[in-house]
């Protein structure tokens, strides 16, 4: 269920423009409600079970302020001050908050059922001018995947999946892997952690490929690292995060594979396309 | 809960403090000519003669007032005779009612509908009705958590809440009439237009093309709130409201079930075309217009095609919502130029004959004319520096578009003009009918489309694409336009060094023409030559669009919204950091001074003598 007062309680922060301090008994994380394996208010996502470790480490009560995630969610809440910190930031070349150091890195991946035996790896294999293909979408930009099949000009067999979906279903970002489930498709291309959980998950047998970095000079990165976001300035809550997250390492890492991801090492480019 | 509610509505109930009011005076009936009206111009709808019922005060969309108390002599003399705080600190958009005596005031999110006694010395507060809409939905709404305003029709004030609620409440007591569901915040889609009533039809649109809602436009009964049509703007002809009557003018937007075949398959299912701006009506041919915003969310190297029915302007049958005609402004937008804004019916002469005229001065930078009966493009003439396409042929109706110009993903496009807030925004003109002139609030921003950023909704990493807007050719930012509509040229400007001109226009029988800035100064200047004549600083910048009407004390008042916020007002709002360039969509380069000028501000201002 979405929790209702914690939503006032945000709305009552914006309404009197005040910034809601850090306590420092308190953790205040900025997640969304219905996004596994991300997140929920069961706090049953991989975000959720990290942020309880750091809260634990630091001394500090866990407390959220769930939302939405649309493109405006950060924006508009953790801008305002409304948290201390945010799960799931890219490392790299993101200005919302600062990132920690990575706590995982991981790749899109090309899904597809099993019984199918497909063999797809990269951009280039000719195949996906031929099967229908299911990509994330997001306005005033482009998943990797949307943007390299458009240089490459398969657009026709494209099925696009916002996703925010349906907020009032479970965990909407799922429906690009059920899709695949139900042969609506034949191959979707997902983050790795959406991907690798509910592919666990998935009563009918699924693969992942994790996609081989393409040689296009104007090919984009589909290896991302993630971070924990906190607000600029806050340099020691970061490093404080920083040293359990060192700390913490293999502990998050089991954490991580039990839920299915596709690990890759920070920093590593993907395997050359053949 | 219930105690975080008590505290919210504190904070919002505000303070009233009004000035004079006097004795009741029936206010008149509205009337189609007025005093010294060019006579090249016929008005096709009856003015708003001492009330303001509708969001443009006519169905015509003109936003002129016969009303000639205020006049160029005596303009100087205005002053500050009311004043109003909501409470809510947020972009004030749109416009005030006057209805009976009582103004209607909507607030941003969370939607409280306030009723003003102008009988009553102070304006005291008559009622507030408070909807309640999903707080979610201000986490969903992509700019501001805006409102542009009500319609009033049978004894009741008709608005939307950006939960999607279209709600009737009772002009008298402030109970709610009805409230009718009409889209779904769940998929992302918002209400943040102004509903227009016709013939006791509710027409409404949507907001959410960000989010991939497939928009459209829904008609409600006056009376029960119950559906009676809805119109999308992608799919097949069925879902469009298209059949044997429909007749586009030219050939591009001519054939079967083209919101399906110009898109790659199935990519039209998220396929945009929302309708967050104004809807006119011209009670002549009995045809409703509107335009429709960009194609959806896909990038725009994903669907090639036209993308229809993204960036149109469609008439329709205000009681069945069968499309009549239709004209596609931008083909394959790659700008986000939301043809949203305001379409204008008059009868003009034109070349020497007099024809029914609809005028959408675009957001893409050309001030269009069409034949309204036919869809036909009469003219299409540039009103700020736009390089994006370097005519129209009206011939095919088509754009001479500049590949330079073209965003994708990936790839540079340098100095692109309009920007994607384009050469103005969905604040509404006003045409004078004593002068023959539209008075356009414009912009003059260019945009830098770059490459890629990496940016991150959890579950998915994307590559945002980065826009940065500035100041376009001329070294100014806005303008208020006054606009030859005959001669389809520009015959004087009032130019604005650091902000787009982001409040509507209003034009009177005075020979006034009255508009806001966004460092918050409200304008009085005349209609012919554009002189300033009076002019005073508000308490916020001024992204809401002025009204005049007559008190029952018989006297003229004006009236506008006072309250930073929207797109590009939304960075002197706490959230936004302007070291940013690229935070609110991309408008902080543009934007940079805003905070240095105006705060966030909450107040409706009543001038009078």
């Amino acid at each position: 269920m979405f929790s209702v007062s914690k939503i006032l309680a945000v709305v009552v922060t914006i309404a009197i423009s005040t910034l809601a301090c850090a306590s420092p008994q308190e953790l205040w994380v900025c997640a969304d409600h219905n996004n596994l394996p991300y997140s929920n208010d069961r706090q049953e996502g991989f975000e959720n079970k990290i942020a309880q470790l750091l809260a634990q480490d630091l001394g500090r009560k866990l407390q959220y302020v769930w939302w939405p995630s649309s493109p405006m969610f950060a924006s508009k809440i953790f801008k305002r001050g409304a948290c201390d910190i945010i799960m799931g930031v890219p490392s790299k070349a993101y200005d919302l908050a600062e990132p920690t150091q990575p706590y995982y890195s991981s790749t899109f991946v090309f899904v597809s059922r099993r019984d199918r035996k497909l063999e797809i790896h990269s951009f280039d294999d000719p195949i996906l001018r031929n099967i229908r293909i299911a990509v994330p979408v997001v306005d005033d930009g482009a998943t990797p995947a949307e943007q390299e099949l458009a240089q490459r000009g398969i657009v026709r067999n494209v099925v696009g999946y916002t996703p925010f979906g349906d907020l009032s279903k479970d965990s909407q970002p799922a429906e690009l892997i059920a899709a695949v489930a139900r042969s609506d498709v034949d191959v979707a291309i997902a983050w790795g952690p959406l991907a690798g959980y509910f592919a666990q998950r998935s009563s009918v047998p699924l693969k992942l490929t994790p996609i081989c970095a393409p040689t296009e000079p104007r090919s984009l990165p589909q290896r991302f690292s993630i971070s924990v976001g906190v607000r600029h300035g806050e340099d020691e809550l970061r490093q404080q995060i920083d040293a359990e997250l060192t700390h913490r390492h293999a502990e998050i890492r089991a954490l991580l594979e039990s839920y299915g991801i596709p690990l890759v090492e920070p920093d590593s480019s993907p395997e050359a396309c053949k | 809960m219930s105690n975080m509610l008590r505290s919210i509505v504190l904070v919002l109930s505000g303070t009233l403090a009004f000035g004079s009011a006097a004795a009741a005076q029936k206010n008149g009936s509205g009337v189609t000519t007025v005093p010294g009206q060019l006579s090249t111009i016929h008005l096709v709808s009856p003015l708003p003669d001492g009330e303001w019922r509708l969001p443009a005060g006519d169905y015509a969309n003109t936003r002129f007032s016969p009303l000639d108390q205020i006049t160029t002599k005596n303009v100087q003399n205005l002053k500050i005779v009311g004043t109003m705080s909501t409470g809510i600190p947020h972009g004030h958009e749109g416009q005030p009612l006057v209805v009976n005596g009582v103004m209607y005031v909507v607030t941003p999110f969370p939607n409280n509908l306030i009723a003003l006694d102008l009988t009553k010395p102070g304006f005291p507060m008559k009622w507030k009705y408070e909807p309640r809409p999903d707080p979610k939905s201000q986490g969903i709404a992509c700019c501001d958590v805006v409102n542009r305003g009500a319609s009033y029709g049978d004894g009741k004030i008709v608005y939307a809440t950006l939960d999607n609620h279209i709600v009737a409440v009772d002009a008298n007591t402030g109970k709610e009439v009805w409230r009718t569901l009409v889209g779904d915040i769940n998929v992302g889609e918002t209400t943040t237009g102004a509903p227009l009533i016709v013939k006791n039809i509710v027409i409404t649109g949507d907001a959410g093309g960000e989010l991939g809602v497939r928009g459209k436009v829904v008609a409600l009964d006056l009376k029960t709130g119950k559906e009676i049509w809805r119109a999308y703007h992608s799919g097949p002809d069925r879902d469009v409201l298209i059949g044997p009557n429909f007749k586009p003018f030219y050939k591009k937007d001519q054939g079967k079930d083209l919101g399906v075949t110009s898109w790659p398959p199935d990519a039209w299912k998220l396929g945009g075309g929302t309708v967050w701006g104004w809807i006119s009506y011209d009670p002549e041919t009995d045809l409703i217009f509107y335009g429709t915003g960009n194609p959806g969310v896909w990038n725009p190297d994903m669907r090639p095609g036209d993308n229809k029915w993204g960036i149109t302007v469609f008439a329709r049958k205000p009681e069945t919502g069968e499309a009549v005609w239709a004209f596609q402004i931008v083909p394959h937008d790659a700008w986000d130029y939301d043809e949203i804004m305001e379409n204008i019916a008059v009868d003009m002469e034109w070349h020497g004959q007099m024809r029914k005229l609809l005028i959408h001065p675009g957001r893409s930078g050309f001030v269009y004319v069409f034949d309204r009966e036919t869809g036909e493009l009469l003219s299409a003439e540039k009103f700020e520096p736009t390089n994006w396409a370097k005519n129209f042929d009206l011939k095919t109706g088509l754009p001479d578009v500049d590949p330079t110009k073209v965003t994708h993903t990936g790839v540079y496009a340098r100095q692109v003009c309009p920007s994607s807030t384009g050469a103005k925004e969905f604040v509404p003109s006003a045409l004078s009918p004593r002068t023959g002139l539209l008075y356009i609030p414009a912009h003059n921003t260019c945009m830098d489309h770059e490459g890629t950023e990496a940016n991150y909704i959890a579950g998915t990493p994307y590559l945002g694409s980065s826009t940065t807007m500035y100041k376009g050719p001329g070294g100014y930012q806005g303008e208020l336009v006054a606009w030859d509509v005959a001669n389809a040229k520009k015959v004087w400007g009032i130019k604005e060094p650091d902000f787009p001109v982001y409040s509507g226009v209003l034009a009177t029988g005075g020979d006034l023409v009255f508009y806001g800035t966004m460092d918050g100064w409200f304008r009085a200047v005349d209609a012919h030559s554009g002189a300033v004549l009076w002019q005073t600083k508000l308490a916020s910048g001024i992204v809401g669009d002025p009204i005049t009407f007559k008190g029952p004390d018989g006297k003229q008042y004006v009236a506008i919204y006072s309250g930073i916020g929207g797109w590009m007002g939304a960075v002197a709002l706490p959230s936004i950091s302007i070291d940013d360039p690229y935070a609110a969509l991309g408008v902080t380069g543009a934007m940079k001074k805003i905070k240095e000028v105006t705060g966030p501000g909450d107040v409706l201002y009543v001038f009078g003598f």
